[in-house]
């Protein structure tokens, strides 16, 4: 089975932004924002989308 | 050997021959492989044999001989519900797909190109029992180069202007020209896109045009089409990779983001000039407004 068109995990630096409801990664740079990021795209076979500097979320199309 | 036998024979020939001068492998490559065009071939065969039978069995007054070409007609239906399930069952593992539209267009394809074989046969051999051997060779070329012009479609160069734009990113957005594409999150992934991406704008040309270049399946082939002829940067599992076309809502122009692995932006135009306008995606909002009045 494959979800698509839904957020499959978070990642961010500011953890205000969002906290709980799904995978969220909380990262402590940018640099380790981006290879969270690149790793769970690679996993998910999802993209990347940027909401803010410091908010990314994975979504598979 | 009677006074059928050689019109006959004449009529099949001139029906296979212009089965097989309708039969291409392009850059669309399809069919590609000789037991795909064997196939092909050998249903031409049949229709050709359908057409020039009809004619003696309707000079010898055998008027029920005629309902032999219902079953051809049930046959060649058929013809195009296999192009159809196969072009779909294939299209699972194309790393751009054709989509449904292309896939439908290919398969009516097929079916009419075998009702051509059987008008070509059956007039060939209505003008050799009828006249001679030389009228229905004249026949029979004029028959091909008309199912040559019917199978030759509209381009979509004829609809649209084309236009290289480089690609570029406004904040993690992808655009093109003004048209929005898609989100990219990762830096890294963006200078690839930067890297790898072209992108293009289809300027339709009239009201008919900008309805028919909206059709997702029309956009699709696109995409397949231009895929084929200059190689694709992606693999399965990377679809901020993905060739995308999305419409600008306030005049219809369609932006075109592929990445191709030959970054040959002439050659590119002419590729997605040469793009067949599909028959299903066709619209003609303007003809119903001129026949209103």
């Amino acid at each position: 089975m494959t979800i698509e068109k839904c957020i499959l995990a978070a990642i961010t630096t500011n953890p205000k932004k969002i906290t709980s409801g799904m995978a969220v990664f909380h990262c402590d740079s940018k640099a380790e924002l981006e290879s969270y990021a690149a790793n769970l795209e690679a996993i998910l076979d999802g993209i990347a989308h940027a909401l803010s500097e410091e908010l990314l979320i994975i979504v598979r199309h | 050997m009677n006074e059928y036998t050689l019109p006959i024979f004449f009529g099949l020939a001139a029906g296979t021959i212009s089965r097989l001068i309708m039969l291409r492998t392009d850059y669309r490559q399809y069919p590609t492989y000789l037991h795909g065009k064997i196939i092909h071939v050998a249903i031409g065969f049949i229709a050709a044999g359908l057409g020039t039978i009809a004619v003696p069995a309707i000079l010898e007054e055998e008027f029920t001989a005629i309902t032999f070409l219902t079953v051809a007609a049930s046959q060649f239906r058929e013809v195009r519900n296999m192009e159809r399930d196969t072009l779909t069952e294939l299209d699972h593992y194309e790393l751009v797909t054709r989509g449904k539209t292309y896939i439908e267009g290919i398969a009516i394809a097929f079916e009419s190109r075998n009702y051509l074989v059987i008008m070509t046969s059956l007039f060939t051999t209505f003008s050799y029992l009828m006249f001679n051997v030389w009228v229905a060779a004249i026949v029979a070329i004029v028959s091909m180069f008309l199912s040559r012009l019917m199978m030759a479609g509209g381009k979509l160069k004829d609809l649209v202007d084309i236009e290289y734009m480089e690609p570029r990113f406004e904040g993690s957005g992808l655009y093109v020209d003004n048209i929005y594409i898609m989100n990219i999150g990762l830096p890294e992934r963006q200078k690839e896109v930067l890297k790898y991406g072209m992108g293009f704008i289809l300027k339709p040309k009239n009201f008919d045009a900008r309805s028919t270049i909206a059709n997702l399946g029309q956009r699709q082939a696109v995409l397949h089409d231009l895929s084929t002829a200059l190689g694709v940067y992606r693999d399965s599992g990377t679809p901020a990779l993905v060739p995308l076309a999305k419409r600008d809502l306030d005049d219809g122009r369609i932006g075109i983001f592929v990445l191709p692995q030959h970054r040959d932006a002439q050659r590119a135009i002419r590729v997605i000039g040469a793009v067949p306008t599909l028959e299903n995606a066709i619209r003609m909002p303007m003809e119903r407004r001129r026949k209103e009045g």
